[in-house]
């Protein structure tokens, strides 16, 4: 098995982008390739007239639970980690074509940092030998 | 599979003089790691960078990239309120 690891990052709260960012960082810093299929919410999220927006957080965070998110302790906005995660190591971002289509976006209204539009199957392709998250 | 280094006793790290300080004290993981990779360009194969840290887990991060990539991880030792990494450039 390679070691590229591959993303679809379907969910557009701050909280799983961050965790995406954060994975995505490692695995850069590691050498590995990561590849990034941006759907739906996480799509939505990296419009350029949104991207910097507070994208609240997931509906885990309503229900009780024990222990609370400190204040940003020590930690680099998501976006930030994102930006140097493309420096530091190889990452491809790309916008799903179909979840383009479904929310009514062209590719253009996208953020600088997504590289390119795509479909399903040239993700798939890039993925090959690798792992593939779903976040 | 990759497997991380066995580090250096308190004595000898302690005894080290680095070539550059990485100071991330404050941030948590990824910034330690992110400020450590990119200190690696700064420095020339076979010195030595040392990482200050508060956030513990950074040790075993630092431990597992160096593993990964191909540097030498020294160990880790206490400083005062953070921790101390050493990692020698290898590539």
């Amino acid at each position: 098995m390679s070691d590229n690891l591959s993303i679809v990052l379907f969910s557009g709260t701050e909280d799983k982008l961050h965790a995406a960012a954060t994975i995505t960082a490692g695995a850069a810093a590691m050498g590995m390739p990561v590849s990034i299929l941006l759907m739906y919410w996480a799509l939505d999220a990296f419009r350029a007239d949104r991207i910097t927006n507070d994208h609240g957080l997931a509906y885990d965070a309503s229900r009780p639970r024990w222990n609370e998110p400190v204040e940003h302790v020590g930690e680099m906005p998501w976006l930030e980690t994102f930006r140097q995660a493309k420096e530091l190591g190889e990452v491809t971002i790309r916008a799903c074509a179909g979840s383009l289509a479904t929310l009514g976006l062209d590719a253009s209204a996208m953020d600088p940092l997504v590289d390119d539009a795509g479909g399903i199957a040239s993700f798939l392709l890039a993925a090959e030998g690798g792992q593939i998250l779903f976040i | 599979m990759t497997t991380v280094t066995t580090p250096l006793g308190d004595t000898d790290l302690l005894a080290l003089e680095s070539d550059k300080v990485v100071d991330a004290r404050g941030s948590a993981c990824p910034g330690p790691l992110l400020e450590a990779k990119k200190a690696m360009n700064s420095v020339q194969i076979g010195q030595i960078i040392e990482i200050w840290s508060s956030d513990p887990a950074t040790k075993t991060d630092i431990g597992a990239w160096s593993a990964k990539v191909g540097h030498t991880y020294l160990g880790t030792v206490a400083g005062e309120g953070f921790e101390r990494t050493f990692v020698v450039r290898r590539k």
